[in-house]
């Protein structure tokens, strides 16, 4: 613990302490510097009173447990660590943007507003949770968007998190776990999951996120802001009021977006967020359901059936259950739909087939890319005057009608591209896909030298890339065989 | 400084040698073993000798009540096959190594760490730490902030604050843990000769003192090999084949 007070001027291992710059229940953030450090650093210091609560002590060393093992733009760059027993404090990049919070005042957003921050927080959750960190305490103070201008001054800052003191690293011990006597998070943010006292699931962050996007789009909190245990509960059994009955403005996609968010059970809720991210980047391929049209909650009766059923409903198991759901990756298939690649699209059909039926959760996105001429005019239409755009949906959606996938599960898009390869990379980097399945036209020397579309996204993709061939023999291009005869 | 811990060798050449290899490669300073060097396995006099010669080096070495009862050549309290190994060991072993068993110390202390075979409440009794009350009595009757033992053959890691229970984490291979400063912690040894976690593979692990760090780590070595000198040396077929199951 600290014994000496922090002082505007004194120095602790290299870095000068130049500012208080907040102070609040749990801790004292400083502006610190050090000669060899160029950004804007903050240094967190615990505030520990004898006979603290626990928790805040805790929860300070879980934060000093996983920010040093984080990494990217979605958390605050890590610097250096204090001894816990001598002098427990973080040092951190100083994220410079706005915080959530200022959102909330403004509230009800626009659409299109609740849409981008809703990405940007999902694509946020998609790097957290892909190393192993659950946030546990998403909630607009926690939430920073990086001042960051596109090419015409428009706002691209990335959203970060800060604060991981709830917060559970899938492969290190919990070490909040023995705190457990009663829930660990933000009132009208905590999930339900939470409020069950289970800490290992990432779908937590996707309920808070829902409770966030739900308030920005409404100005109203969707299960008010609780205190006492017992009024926790009510959000196991009680759904919210559909946002849609507060602000007409909200489109069926994003309510339906919302609303399953907030599923009590996790299971309905998106996977992944990487699947949640998809569909803010993609609304118009969000499967509307029941949810979209909803206007008014469910009846006082269906929920007392629910309150009657999570009556039994206690502890949840506490050990992570890393695993025991099934994976839920974004599968992209890049079709190509050229007259004389039947034979391998066909063959890239039944691959993805495969791959589908070992991955019930998985999520396929069917992409054909609209090759743009560089140097001419495009027409959009063709010859006979149809829509090649649309034209190119029709087919790609044949392509796909015999794999029989539900309509949540499958979207598809034509991207118009002068540039395939980037194209599909772009594509997939943005929509953290997990894996492509593309096809390749024959092995021929000559399409070696030059790179070809399929090899190009093997070498620059973020993720797995399979590709697929014809057996040698299935070739459609004559000139195959008659090469490797004579090679 | 870096410290490999290498627990439960139990007389197989073959994992300790894979072990000590891959330490090789890890800029290990210090080797600490935390008893049973012999028992079950056929090697024990090249496993003696080859640790006497680390302890020359300046390698900790305890005691494991194997150790203890190879010496006496008796296997009270042992089931059958463990007393039919230990007669064998003590009738194998020459009186240099059985010499070196017999003097080899039940704990050692260094900084804020202890190091013993069983657990510390009652070391003697070489009793088995299986779930977090077992651990929680061993990390109150010591002062030390992390116990390292071994003896039950499964990797576990426990952590305990001042005022409440232990509790359990099952630590994934080949990934640093931190423990963290403000608790107790105690952290349970996979067997190196005799895996019992469903893992064949060896078990070690690397405690990094200036980064408060512990991995687990595995390591793959010939089984066919240890388990054929089990049976040349006419020990009971179960040391044998539990070996490949890692059970």
């Amino acid at each position: 613990m600290i014994r000496e007070a922090l002082k505007v001027g004194s120095k602790i291992d290299g870095f000068l302490i130049e500012e208080k710059i907040h102070s609040g229940g749990m801790a004292t953030l400083w502006r610190v510097s050090r000669p060899d450090i160029d950004v804007p650093i903050v240094m967190k210091v615990p505030m520990i009173l004898d006979g603290d609560d626990a928790t805040v002590i805790v929860g300070f060393e879980m934060e000093m447990m996983i920010l040093p093992r984080l990494s990217g733009v979605h958390v605050p760059k890590f610097f250096s660590v204090g001894d816990y027993a001598s002098h427990p404090y973080l040092v951190m990049e100083y994220i410079q943007g706005y915080s959530l919070l200022k959102k909330l005042n403004e509230s009800p957003l626009p659409v299109e507003e609740v849409m981008k921050i809703g990405g940007r927080v999902a694509t946020a959750l998609v790097d957290l949770h892909r190393q192993n960190v659950i946030h546990l305490d998403i909630k607009p103070s926690n939430i920073m968007m990086r001042a960051k201008s596109g090419p015409n001054g428009e706002d691209i800052g990335e959203a970060a998190f800060i604060d991981f003191g709830l917060s559970r690293h899938l492969q290190l011990p919990d070490l909040l776990e023995e705190e457990f006597r009663v829930p660990m998070g933000t009132g009208p943010y905590i999930s339900p999951e939470q409020v069950l006292k289970n800490r290992s699931d990432p779908r937590s962050d996707i309920f808070s996120l829902g409770v966030l996007l739900y308030h920005l789009a409404t100005h109203v909190r969707p299960y008010g802001a609780p205190t006492a245990q017992s009024q926790l509960r009510h959000r196991l059994w009680r759904d919210p009021v559909p946002p849609r009955k507060y602000n007409s403005k909200i489109p069926p996609y994003l309510q339906e977006i919302i609303l399953r968010c907030l599923e009590a059970d996790p299971d309905l809720r998106y996977p992944t967020a990487a699947q949640l991210a998809f569909d803010f980047a993609n609304p118009q391929a969000v499967k509307l359901t029941e949810r979209a049209h909803r206007m008014k909650r469910d009846s006082i009766k269906m929920a007392m059936k629910r309150w009657f059923q999570t009556l039994g409903t206690s502890e949840q198991p506490k050990q992570p259950q890393v695993g025991a759901a099934a994976p839920a990756p974004i599968i992209m298939v890049a079709v190509d739909l050229n007259e004389g690649q039947e034979q391998l699209s066909e063959a890239l059909r039944s691959h993805v087939a495969r791959v589908l039926t070992t991955m019930p959760n998985a999520r396929l996105a069917c992409v054909n890319i609209l090759k743009l001429n560089r140097l001419t005019i495009n027409y959009a239409l063709d010859d006979e005057g149809r829509n090649i755009h649309v034209q190119r949906l029709v087919e790609l959606k044949n392509w796909a009608r015999t794999l029989g996938l539900s309509q949540e599960r499958i979207s598809f898009h034509v991207l118009e591209n002068a540039d395939p390869a980037q194209a599909l990379i772009e594509y997939a980097q943005l929509n953290n896909v997990d894996q492509v399945l593309i096809g390749a036209r024959g092995a021929r020397a000559l399409r070696r030298f030059l790179g070809s579309v399929s090899s190009q996204v093997v070498a620059e993709a973020p993720c797995t890339v399979t590709v697929v061939r014809l057996p040698p023999g299935g070739e459609q291009e004559p000139d195959v065989r008659l090469e490797q005869a004579a090679g | 400084m870096r410290i490999a811990l290498l627990a439960d060798i139990h007389a197989n050449r073959e994992a300790l040698d894979a072990c000590l290899a891959h330490a090789a490669r890890q800029k290990i300073d210090q080797f600490v073993f935390l008893g049973d060097l012999v028992g079950y396995g056929a090697d024990p006099v090249y496993v003696v000798e080859r640790i006497m010669a680390l302890r020359d080096v300046g390698a900790i070495v305890l005691v494991g009540n194997h150790d203890e009862a190879a010496v006496r050549g008796d296997g009270v309290n042992m089931n059958a096959y463990a007393r039919h190994a230990i007669e064998w060991t003590h009738a194998t072993l020459g009186p240099e190594a059985l010499d070196f068993l017999a003097k080899l110390p039940l704990f050692h202390v260094q900084d804020d760490h202890l190091f013993i075979h069983s657990e510390a409440a009652s070391p003697k009794a070489w009793n088995y730490v299986t779930n977090a009350q077992d651990a929680e009595r061993s990390m109150r009757a010591t002062d030390r902030r992390v116990t390292f033992c071994g003896h039950v053959h499964r990797p576990q890691l426990y952590h305990m604050s001042a005022t409440k229970p232990a509790v359990l984490f099952i630590p994934q291979n080949n990934l640093s843990i931190p423990l963290m400063g403000n608790r107790q912690w105690l952290a349970v040894q996979g067997a190196v000769g005799q895996p019992r976690d469903d893992n064949p593979e060896a078990a070690y692990s690397i405690f990094d003192t200036t980064r408060n760090e512990i991995t687990y780590l595995r390591v793959p070595y010939d089984i066919e090999g240890a388990v054929n000198k089990i049976h040349a040396a006419d020990l009971p077929q179960i040391l044998a084949a539990r070996l490949f199951i890692g059970r």
